[in-house]
């Protein structure tokens, strides 16, 4: 067992389609809201729509976090990485994400030195490496990542390595859920939970969504099989009038979480009262910044920030493809003036953001295709 | 490489150079010393004499006077390249090589190399550069007979490892049946160039009467990829080491030409389009077909042939097999009718035991790749904006 | 982003405690296993790896479930099949 093959057999998925469809009321619409950029991701490249009937629909949410940096936060970033003896390092997602005043790639052609990394651990390895440099860590990322950034500050403390920090933009994916279940444009059947967020904090967090607004979440995995599951799960919750949290990944997801996982965060981070969301303004208690105990870690501290608020560029309606109210194709710019090649908004720039999901892998009529691949 | 090495391993002081160049000079000279000439003109013998012998680099390391078009460059251009591509053509060391061309047609392509690391698992910068160009000149249909070499050296780059990449140049130019008949060299200050940049330029004959093109695939052609997907992308990722990966992974530059011609021979007229999968790897050879041809093309996921190594590797980075760089695959689009016999052709070959079939081309919706995922959905496959990597090739 | 793969544990990392090997699909890496501290993993589990760290330990209990449920699904469906195959009301 490899925990991914199997979990992508064309056989059963097609027995959980027929079994879905056998779940959906005569003339009901279901939606439901895939709140991760992952699931998004897998939805695309595995053309998981052509297993769901036409009364059931997905919406595309918020978890995705270089989609949700604010273009102010892009700015500080690329401010730190324009001193002449710092090197940025970054997750490659994060490369390509516009500011204000361009992105990293334009930053690292104009002499920055910007390194993409794949771990928090390796910028930590580049700053041992580099000790006449100063080296910073572009966080960014949901509860999922926050516990690596936090285990990477307490390894550089415990090592006594003065040349790291962290630009710590992580942020949290309750206070996002709970902005889109409170904004009035959307109707959700449901939601397809998180699943690597929910292995860090677990399941009871969803409990609210359940009890507060009677909306049904199932915790589900990232393999196509996985999530048609959990709108399998979902429907089956609708019909008999339930709306719990429901855990389809519980290969990965224990309902509890990773106790020490959240144990490190709480060490080394702390909430912020508010941080602003590309597309979704300024959301209460909604992000982390690097704990006083560790502020030497701290690049905000360790580096003067101009810290200013960039609005996002008027054309752009990431913030309604973000709360799932525009489908990627009906924002104005899509396609036209924002494309992978010149993104204007950042669902456009990570592979996990909708519309670029939507751009690279289902730009195309359904109905056609399946008359062009009919064996 | 076969001939003795021309360039001293160690470090020669200065003194220790003019005593045993002293040395040298008079071993050159017959005992007795009685020449007829007097004595001035026993000195000019014996410098002519020197001059003749041949050319050796004693630097460890190249210099910028390497690139000055003098005595160095000459010595550098003789030691190093004269010896191992050595050719009666080359070594007339003309301002340009006159070929012999024994068809009407010929083919023509050039290719730039930056690959970092220069030496990695399975090849280094040297095949890369002569599989590259003879592979480009197979993918027009073309055997490949001669091929030119420039080099941008950085000063400071170690003669040792040039000597290296002329060894496997020299090696892979021969596996492929190719002369290297011109070059060039050119030295640039410490940090303008990562060490060593080549540029091969090729010619190759066209024998065959073909008309290959990218726009030349119509619906119901078969779609064949030569072998596994992405081994040479993997493997420069790897042997970067920025990723801590470690696995197995070797890259797969090979010369392409003799599983074309077998291809060609055994389908005559039956092969449309042929394109080697180097940068933005198979998805982007499909994407050209689709595009150039107006067609639509349908690959089946489950046929995509991708070692388990390659999957792992991607699997961990995030990203897609069907974008990463071969430098030994390539994609040709049949006549659907000859499909099979294709595919077992190119079996038979050396280098095409991982031949196989992955997809098939249709009318509509014209200009798109689609993909019949495992999973039974359907997505397209579109170009990528970026390659994952930078400087594979 | 939130790229988590199922790798195994084939070794520990002598370098430090917290490392360990994993191995995905013939590909190996360290990565580190700090986040699992109160796990007691052993060789031939399996780990969810993100961005160099173990998340979270894989039930193969749990992943032979959801796999059986599909099977069992597979299988009411193959007999409803079979059964309307069968049936005759002409």
């Amino acid at each position: 067992m490899r925990f991914v093959d199997e979990y992508r057999d064309a056989g059963k998925a097609r027995v959980l389609a027929a079994d879905i469809a056998a779940r959906c009321e005569p003339g009901r619409r279901y939606t439901f809201m895939e709140v991760c950029g992952g699931h998004t991701h897998t939805i695309y490249k595995h053309g998981l729509e052509d297993h769901l009937p036409e009364q059931v629909a997905l919406v595309h949410g918020p978890g995705c976090p270089v989609c949700v940096i604010p273009m102010g936060r892009v700015d500080d970033a690329m401010h730190i990485a324009a001193q002449p003896d710092v090197i940025m390092t970054s997750f490659g997602d994060m490369m390509r994400v516009p500011g204000g005043k361009g992105s990293f790639l334009d930053a690292k052609a104009a002499g920055a030195d910007i390194r993409m990394v794949y771990s928090p651990l390796d910028a930590l390895k580049i700053a041992k490496l580099n000790p006449g440099r100063r080296v910073v860590f572009m966080a960014i990322g949901f509860e999922t990542t926050a516990p690596s950034t936090a285990m990477t500050v307490l390894r550089a403390a415990a090592e006594g390595v003065e040349n790291f920090s962290v630009f710590c933009n992580h942020v949290l994916i309750i206070p996002a859920i709970k902005a889109i279940l409170d904004s009035p444009d959307l109707r959700l059947d449901g939601f397809i939970g998180p699943g690597h967020v929910s292995a860090v904090i677990g399941c009871r967090p969803y409990e609210f969504i359940a009890r507060e607004y009677g909306k049904p979440l199932v915790v589900a995995g990232f393999e196509p099989l996985d999530v048609l599951q959990s709108v399998h799960m979902l429907l089956g919750q609708l019909g008999e009038g339930r709306a719990e949290v429901g855990n389809q990944y519980g290969r990965v997801v224990p309902w509890e979480g990773n106790r020490t996982a959240m144990e490190v965060i709480g060490k080394v981070m702390r909430l912020r009262p508010y941080f602003e969301w590309r597309g979704l303004g300024f959301i209460a208690q909604s992000a982390l910044s690097v704990a006083d105990e560790y502020a030497a870690f701290d690049a905000e501290r360790v580096f003067d920030l101009p810290g200013l608020r960039v609005a996002d560029p008027k054309a752009c309606q990431c913030g309604e493809v973000l709360k799932g109210v525009l489908k990627p194709w009906e924002c104005k710019v899509f396609g036209t003036a924002c494309t992978p090649e010149t993104p204007i908004g950042t669902c456009m720039v990570s592979s996990e953001g909708a519309c670029a999901a939507y751009y690279t892998f289902g730009r195309f009529s359904r109905e056609r295709v399946r008359e062009a691949t009919r064996a | 490489m076969s001939s003795e090495p021309a360039v001293e391993g160690r470090a020669v002081g200065r003194a220790e150079g003019v005593e045993r160049a002293v040395a040298e000079s008079r071993a050159g000279v017959a005992p007795g010393g009685s020449s007829s000439g007097g004595r001035e003109q026993q000195v000019l013998d014996r410098i002519a004499r020197v001059r003749r012998r041949r050319a050796v680099v004693r630097e460890e390391r190249i210099t910028l006077a390497h690139g000055a078009g003098g005595k160095a460059t000459q010595t550098l251009i003789e030691a190093v390249f004269l010896e191992a591509f050595r050719n009666p053509v080359l070594a007339a060391l003309e301002d340009g090589a006159t070929l012999s061309l024994d068809c009407a047609r010929a083919a023509f392509t050039t290719d730039s190399f930056v690959v970092s690391p220069l030496f990695f698992p399975g090849g280094d910068i040297g095949d890369l550069a002569v599989n590259g160009t003879v592979n480009d000149l197979a993918m027009c249909g073309a055997r490949p007979a001669f091929l030119s070499a420039g080099f941008i050296l950085e000063e400071g780059f170690p003669v040792a490892d040039l000597r290296r990449i002329a060894a496997s140049m020299a090696a892979a130019a021969g596996a492929a049946g190719v002369s290297i008949v011109a070059g060039d060299t050119k030295v640039v200050e410490r940090g303008k160039a990562d060490g060593c940049y080549v540029t091969t330029s090729g010619v190759g004959l066209l024998e065959r009467q073909v008309s290959l093109s990218a726009a030349g695939a119509r619906s119901g052609d078969a779609v064949i990829v030569s072998g596994p997907m992405g081994e040479h992308g993997a493997a420069i990722m790897l042997a970067r080491g920025d990723f801590g990966i470690e696995a197995p992974i070797v890259s797969d530059t090979a010369p392409l030409h003799g599983l074309v011609a077998a291809l060609l021979d055994a389908l005559p007229g039956g092969v449309r389009s042929l394109r080697d999968a180097t940068r933005g790897g198979v998805a982007t050879v499909l994407n050209e077909v689709a595009t150039a041809s107006q067609v639509a093309v349908v690959v089946e996921e489950e046929a995509l042939p991708v070692r388990a190594e390659v999957t792992g590797v991607c699997e961990l980075l995030g990203i897609d097999p069907l974008y990463v760089a071969c430098e030994g695959r390539f994609v040709a689009v049949v006549d659907g009718e000859h499909a099979d016999r294709a595919v077992q052709v190119l079996r038979g070959q050396p280098g095409g035991a991982g031949a196989v079939r992955i997809g098939t081309v249709r009318d509509d919706p014209p200009g798109l790749v689609l993909l019949r995922t495992v999973f039974g959905g359907t997505r397209i496959v579109d170009l990528l904006v970026g390659d994952p990597l930078p400087r594979i090739c | 982003m939130c790229l988590g793969i199922p790798g195994e544990l084939v070794a520990d990392a002598p370098e430090h405690p917290d490392l360990a090997v994993v191995e995905v699909g013939g590909v190996r890496r360290r990565i580190n296993v700090g986040l699992l501290a109160d796990e007691e993993l052993r060789i031939g589990d399996w780990v969810l790896v993100h961005v160099g760290f173990a998340l979270s330990k894989i039930s193969q209990e749990e992943a032979r479930a959801v796999l059986g449920y599909l099977e069992g699904l597979g299988r009411d469906y193959d007999d409803e099949l079979d059964a309307l195959r069968a049936s005759d009301i002409t």
